[in-house]
């Protein structure tokens, strides 16, 4: 019997979940109306919420003083590029361990996991003096494969997770069918796991756009994404409270928007397995 | 063609040898079950024969050629599943034809075949579906249906009813005796359950540990059981061990009398006990007697109606000539 649920309990249940919602989302939606004010509407006191003159003279200053658009491609690639590599790293590793774990397949996801609980200033300096021998500092492919690296633990885990789910015997009765390896692979097992392939792709390109330090500590100019571009903008020349707004919302947007999108994707896919 | 030798296979996992030394020979169009109680290896057995476990020593042959390192896509075999395993991103039409399209056959010919198979399996109004918007004898048949395209030399059915309830369970153990019937292909089955044993089987092998305890067809089984574990897997309700006081009656250390083989009585009989439960079948009545001196209750299959209840006394006579005698290892005394 489903449980019954009274008209106000539940309005007052909705209303409490949007404030809640609200209160999460206020800052970027006050990061976002700043970038629309001048200067001085910017640091008003009381502060102006809706009523002001609305100008986009911020976003044409940033544009002019930075070169957007670079650091916007940097991010793509930097994002783009540590996923794909992460996930054609993660399918394979993780397809062994889900479907011919061994003894120490526990201990080896384990140990990945405890990566992630390690101070990532911690290994700073060796990674420093590492790019620097190896003449990787400020270059797309060293913060590229430092992103992977970082993200490698969560891609295998969020794969092995998908692909626990898919039942052995079906791989099995494929290769009843007459089905090698290949077919196997093609015909069977990615197409089960797309869901679960999908949302691993999109938390990684988030989680890989919005790194912050690695990306600020080892970039200068060359291969600075967008998180450098808003962190330019935070002191050196005082606080300009408008355009350091026009600068975040500039760099946020895409993934908001991608994450916007892709949403029902996210969310199907994180829970995919926790309801079969 | 589709008859199967196994020549001193055994298996182990680590350390664990699950399957001892074991030769088996199944014939070409035979229905074999492999029976015997979970655990006893015999869906290992299965696996083994169909390639989705490899054989740590021994050999197999599929009609007579060597098939021992063949991957389980080159032996050709066909194989149900218990949980079905159908591919659940394809219509029926697709989980069907798959290994045709495997095997490189053209669509023409695979619509042809995977519509005469949808035919005789009642899923002609179902090819367009996806397996999750079947019912679970539906599922089955789909299964059985992506088997019977391709022509095995061989079917594997790996326990294959035990997901369905039990009406529907014996309508597909029906249909199953009516394919093998029609198909006249070689047939293995895995089950737990005696009854779908004895009714489908042309060749039982009853397993347990690993090891073969007999092989023989179901009525041998149930007239002359090989010893005390096969005596008492095979046949439904089960059974009864007497030992001390009456088995030495007989000369023997144990004797066992089928719940049907023995006469009840309300007035006089060999034994007397109290009983403890009935159940009335309709058809049947089952006692559950308390006989003075035994440590378990003795099952006793009365035809009919009978008429009593728990705590009156009934007399019960095994008939003579169905008694049979084990020694001290358990073995059938002839």
């Amino acid at each position: 019997m489903a449980r019954k649920i009274t008209t106000r309990r539940k309005t007052l249940n909705t209303l409490f979940a949007w404030g809640i919602g609200l209160l999460i989302f206020f800052p970027i939606l006050w990061t976002i109306l700043t970038s629309f004010k001048t200067e001085a509407q910017a640091i008003a006191d009381p502060p102006v919420f809706l009523f002001f003159d609305w100008t986009l003279e911020n976003y044409a200053i940033v544009q002019e003083r930075s070169d957007y658009m670079r650091f916007l491609w940097n991010s793509v690639i930097l994002a783009g590029g540590s996923t794909v590599i992460g996930i054609a790293i993660g399918v394979p590793a993780a397809w062994s361990m889900a479907f011919v774990p061994s003894k120490r397949t526990k201990d080896i996801l384990m140990w990945m996991l405890s990566t992630k609980m390690l101070p990532a200033v911690g290994v700073l300096y060796p990674i420093y003096l590492l790019f620097i021998k190896l003449g990787l500092l400020d270059t797309r492919l060293g913060l590229t494969i430092v992103l992977m690296l970082i993200n490698l633990p969560i891609i295998i885990w969020m794969l092995y997770t998908y692909f626990k789910e898919i039942p052995g015997e079906i791989l099995e009765a494929a290769r009843m069918d007459g089905a090698g390896l290949k077919e196997e692979i093609l015909y069977i097992l990615t197409p089960m796991a797309i869901p679960g392939i999908a949302s691993t792709l999109l938390l990684n390109i988030i989680l890989a756009w919005n790194e912050a330090f690695w990306t600020l500590n080892l970039t200068a100019a060359k291969a600075a994404p967008l998180t450098a571009f808003i962190a330019s903008y935070s002191s050196p020349e005082g606080l300009f409270y408008a355009k350091l707004s026009a600068a975040s919302t500039m760099a946020i947007a895409p993934i908001l928007i991608l994450g916007w999108f892709s949403q029902k994707q996210l969310v199907r896919g994180l829970t995919f397995g926790a309801v079969k | 063609m589709g008859q199967i030798t196994l020549n001193q296979i055994t298996k182990s996992f680590g350390e664990v040898q699950v399957i001892p030394p074991l030769d088996l020979q199944i014939e070409d169009g035979e229905f074999v079950v492999f029976v015997g109680p979970s655990g006893c290896g015999k869906s290992t057995l299965l696996r083994l024969i169909a390639g989705l476990e490899d054989v740590t020593t021994g050999e197999i042959l599929i009609d007579g050629n060597e098939a021992t390192r063949v991957p389980p896509a080159k032996r050709g075999l066909a194989m149900v599943f218990q949980s079905y395993a159908l591919y659940p991103h394809m219509s029926v039409r697709k989980n069907i034809a798959f290994p045709l399209r495997m095997a490189g056959i053209d669509k023409e010919t695979q619509k042809a075949k995977v519509e005469a198979a949808a035919k005789v399996l009642n899923l002609t109004d179902y090819l367009e579906r996806k397996p999750g918007q079947l019912s679970g004898g539906q599922r089955q048949r789909v299964a059985i249906g992506r088997a019977i395209v391709r022509e095995p030399a061989a079917f594997l059915f790996d326990e294959p009813l035990s997901n369905l309830d039990a009406a529907l369970r014996v309508n597909m153990r029906l249909e199953i005796s009516e394919l093998h019937n029609s198909l006249e292909t070689t047939m293995i089955y895995v089950t737990h359950d005696q009854v779908e044993a004895m009714t489908m089987a042309d060749k039982i092998v009853v397993l347990r540990a690993g090891v073969i305890e007999q092989v023989g067809t179901p009525l041998e089984l149930y007239h002359t059981p090989r010893n005390t574990f096969v005596a008492g897997f095979i046949g439904s309700p089960k059974m009864n061990f007497l030992t001390g006081a009456f088995a030495e009656e007989y000369g023997t250390d144990t004797i066992g009398i089928r719940p049907e083989h023995l006469d009840v009585s309300q007035s006089e009989g060999k034994w007397s006990g109290v009983v403890s439960v009935s159940e009335h079948l309709g058809s049947d009545t089952f006692l559950h007697v308390d006989v003075n001196g035994l440590p378990d209750p003795v099952t006793v299959r009365a035809t009919g109606e009978f008429g009593v209840r728990h705590g009156d006394t009934v007399h019960l006579t095994p008939d003579t000539s169905k008694i049979h005698r084990f020694d001290k290892q358990g073995l059938r005394i002839a």
